[in-house]
């Protein structure tokens, strides 16, 4: 046995995991219930400015990095507790998926 | 009070059955009576034949494991009364092999949980003269919940990952681990890691929280896992930013 | 006398077996509904970036009936994801001031707090 390199792995996931209980609940109230009815408004210009701010964009950068982080580990994981192996095409679909989402994020942000 | 409970015992004899296969027996309900004494009746006077471990009767030495309904727990620990008016299935304790009837095969337990080196690892031999290893009550509540622990197995039972992967350390050999880390005396965390911080030992491991539950002497390994991968993380890290540092 | 000793096969419906694991399995799967919001959520940066427009179909998209519905799904999720995860941080983190150990209860209750307090940041911030 050796030691393993999981940690890479698991310490953002741990931190996504975190982030994602305090902030995603919170998110999905605005954008799922609060901007439908009309209680709270989400403009394009709020929006865009808070976006160009470095601040914003790295709370925004933070936001949906380490939640899809969180994700895709979790979703390896379990895949294998669902008896669908936990071999390269798990691993490749799972991070690969997150690294998309993480790479198409800073890519956006940077554009703004 | 003429009250009966019916056993459903799950019998394998490698000698005569190819497979294992439920057998019937009727017992007298007794208030006090636990399911081991249910066993130990069906042994004594209905038939003889049937095996199983036990020997305390009193949840400390932890040899009656076994699957109770479905639930991993000490048959000295299970009483009757909770199981009236209704079948009460045994069956030996899930995961691991069966030797026979209740008896299960422990082997790779054994080797498990010497492979974390469960003993004070020093860094220096301190001779006799100077005299004993002095504790604060302080430092010995940081590890004390984990050397409970009576290897009963069933957190090995209740495990799914011990289920899906015959690899994996386990959580009792962990959170035995976990207790020589924590203590004081101990230097041998390094030592250790090799098996305690590889893709079998705690990563395998996706905190269910199983274990912890059925523990009958309340060890908690689920927590020991927990708080063994964050300390493993923290060194793995330490790790690559000073190489040549471990080791 | 020979051993034969039987090794039981574990089904792949295992996790169905126990009210304890079907639990498990339902908060394993929050991370589908984490996941699938924040894909959302990247998408609505790539509106922003292709202005105001883009932007408004955005929101209505969240709008619509289908979003919504969604959406409550994932918050249920959510939701479930923060209880749990709260209720198992002090097995992980356990904390200790002046020699006693502190009780699981104030460390679940501190992230309650941070959670109350990160919303409502969240919700001024939105309403300003």
């Amino acid at each position: 046995m050796a030691r393993s390199n999981k940690p890479i792995l698991w310490l953002p996931f741990a931190g996504g995991g975190l982030v994602a209980a305090l902030i995603i609940p919170v998110l999905i109230m605005i954008t799922g219930i609060l901007m439908p009815l009309g209680i709270l408004q989400l403009p394009y210009e709020k929006m865009a400015a808070f976006a160009h701010n470095p601040l914003g964009k790295l709370i925004l950068f933070g936001t949906v990095a380490l939640p899809a982080w969180h994700a895709a580990h979790r979703l390896r994981m379990t895949a294998h507790d669902l008896g669908l192996g936990g071999g390269a095409v798990v691993k490749a679909l799972c991070y690969g998926s997150a690294g998309v989402l993480i790479a198409a994020a800073a890519g956006a942000l940077l554009a703004i | 009070m003429n009250e009966d409970v019916t056993l459903e015992i799950l019998r394998y004899r490698p000698e005569i059955d190819s497979e294992p296969h439920f057998q019937s027996y009727t017992v007298p309900y007794r208030e006090d009576w636990v399911v081991l004494d249910a066993l130990n009746h069906i042994k004594d006077h209905l038939d003889a034949t049937l095996s199983y471990r036990w020997s305390c009767h009193m949840a400390i030495c932890g040899s009656c494991g076994m699957m109770i309904n479905g639930e991993p727990k000490l048959a000295c620990h299970a009483f009757l009364r909770d199981y009236r008016h209704a079948v009460v299935r045994i069956e030996p304790l899930d995961h691991f092999p069966i030797e026979r009837d209740l008896v299960t095969v422990m082997d790779s337990f054994m080797e498990k949980l010497a492979s974390v080196k469960p003993y004070l690892i020093t860094t220096e031999n301190k001779p006799l003269g100077d005299g004993e290893n002095l504790q604060t009550p302080l430092q010995l509540m940081a590890f004390k919940q984990y050397t409970l622990c009576i290897n009963c197995l069933l957190c090995y039972a209740a495990c799914p990952q011990c289920g899906l992967n015959e690899s994996f350390v386990g959580p009792a050999a962990l959170a035995l681990a976990h207790r020589y880390n924590l203590d004081s005396r101990d230097a041998g965390n390094e030592q250790r890691a090799d098996v305690v911080a590889s893709n079998e030992g705690i990563w395998e491991c996706t905190f269910v929280g199983a274990c912890s539950e059925v523990c009958p002497k309340h060890v908690d390994p689920a927590a020991a896992i927990q708080q063994t991968k964050i300390s493993a993380s923290l060194d793995w890290f330490k790790a690559q930013l000073l190489p040549g540092a471990q080791r | 006398m020979s051993r034969r000793p039987y090794v039981r096969k574990v089904k792949r419906s295992w996790w169905l077996g126990q009210r304890r694991y079907v639990l498990y399995m339902v908060r394993e799967l929050t991370s589908l509904f984490v996941g699938l919001y924040c894909a959302v959520l990247v998408v609505g940066l790539f509106r922003l970036v292709q202005g105001r427009a883009a932007w408004d179909g955005f929101l209505a998209a969240l709008s619509s009936p289908a979003g919504v519905l969604f959406q409550l799904v994932c918050l249920a999720f959510a939701a479930y994801h923060s209880v749990t995860w709260f209720a198992l941080t002090p097995k992980a983190m356990p904390l200790a001031l002046r020699g006693e150990p502190v009780p699981a209860r104030a460390i679940v209750g501190m992230h309650y707090a941070a959670w109350a307090l990160v919303s409502l940041i969240v919700l001024v911030a939105a309403g300003t």
